[in-house]
């Protein structure tokens, strides 16, 4: 496999929200709008690249009784790195993020990485799969968040298009499952369609 | 009554499925069946409950005094892992019936992100030790309660014909989705 093929799997074939169905809680949790997806994706991004890149780089000398252990204590080191970096930098997106963003540790995706991409390959191929999935799950947020904030507020990334008051529910809790739903509907009919 | 507001809040207005979309991966993966979620739901409420506890006492009297509250993540994560590995050996030995129904399920928690939400939300919300584990048993109840109906409702579901690019997942999230309407019912209680 290549380089770009690499990345490119993680965006469409892997997709980890659409395809492998993982790391949901974030993924409802904080796509009220697509700059709050967007920033939850980055941040995910950020750790999943640089644990990887970490976990290829010692998987050699990790015991595989205790690896599991190893690879969460390293997530959690970079989680509270990319956290207190947020929270100097970013504070408005780290207090919308909330508790979302020290729950990027028990992110179903960066662990399945680690054990099913990083425990096998070397240095640079990990860090490359770390950017593809980390972009998978960047795009779909940030469509999710796209499509929540368009009906409930009117306006994408803050540019208000329609003024007024707009569907609230869309940006209320039942709002993330229901576009969630359709937009997985919407993405099993396009894929459908590809394949026949 | 402070401790009642908790009660009502953790279990019906902020529910922690249906309002604050934490520990969705069970909800959505161990909801096919009634008597599984149920037992599913017992293991949850009985692990937060002593993670809150275990947290609680880690928080104030090792981190805060010892200056190193920035390691919160690491260590709250560390802790509920070993705590999950301990509660499934003692209960093998202290009562094997319990473990039987709830064995399988305990496993599966470690990766449950409600568990270390609670954890940092008790934290957070500066809550006090009793407080923290009314907060947390109820949190659970109301992750035991949103399982419980949503695998009834599943099980229903099974039987009938859904449009095939519906089935799986989007339709178990589009009928989370007015779970969540209904619940939101509940939001003018508190």
């Amino acid at each position: 496999m290549n380089k770009l093929q690499i990345v490119l799997s993680g965006i469409v074939r892997n997709n980890p929200t659409f395809v492998l169905m993982l790391g949901m809680c974030p993924t409802l949790g904080t796509t009220t709008s697509a700059i709050n997806g967007a920033g939850m994706g980055a941040a995910t991004m950020a750790v999943l690249i640089l644990s990887n890149a970490v976990i290829s780089l010692v998987k050699n000398i990790i015991p595989s009784k205790v690896r599991i252990p190893a690879y969460i204590v390293i997530i959690a080191a970079f989680v509270t790195v990319v956290e207190l970096c947020m929270r100097a930098y970013l504070p408005d997106l780290y207090r919308t993020l909330g508790v979302f963003i020290p729950l990027i540790v028990v992110n179903c995706i960066i662990l399945g990485r680690a054990e099913g991409f990083a425990a096998k390959n070397g240095v640079l191929a990990s860090a490359l799969d770390g950017v593809g999935i980390g972009l998978g799950f960047t795009l779909s947020l940030t469509v999710i968040g796209a499509v929540r904030e368009a009906f409930g507020s009117g306006s994408v990334f803050g540019q208000i298009f329609i003024s007024g008051d707009g569907m609230l529910i869309f940006v209320l809790a039942p709002g993330a499952f229901l576009v969630l739903g359709y937009l997985m509907v919407l993405f099993n009919k396009l894929t459908a369609k590809m394949k026949s | 009554m402070e401790y009642i507001l908790i009660i009502i809040s953790a279990i019906l207005v902020n529910n922690v499925v249906f309002a604050q979309f934490l520990g969705i991966c069970p909800f959505l993966g161990v909801s096919g069946k009634v008597s599984t979620s149920m037992g599913m739901g017992a293991a949850v409420v009985f692990v937060i409950t002593i993670a809150a506890v275990v947290v609680y006492l880690l928080q104030y009297y090792v981190l805060v005094p010892l200056g190193i509250d920035y390691m919160q993540t690491i260590v709250f994560i560390l802790v509920i892992a070993a705590l999950v590995q301990m509660v499934e050996i003692v209960l093998k030995k202290v009562s094997p019936a319990l473990y039987q129904a709830l064995g399988i399920f305990l496993p599966l928690i470690t990766t449950n992100c409600a568990v270390l939400g609670v954890a940092i939300l008790l934290v957070q919300k500066q809550y006090n030790l009793l407080q923290s584990v009314t907060f947390a048993f109820s949190t659970a109840v109301g992750f035991a309660l949103a399982l419980v109906i949503f695998a009834g409702i599943r099980e229903r579901l099974e039987l009938d014909d859904v449009p095939q690019a519906f089935r799986g997942t989007p339709i178990a999230l589009i009928t989370a989705g007015i779970l969540a309407m209904a619940f939101m019912g509940f939001s003018g209680l508190v």
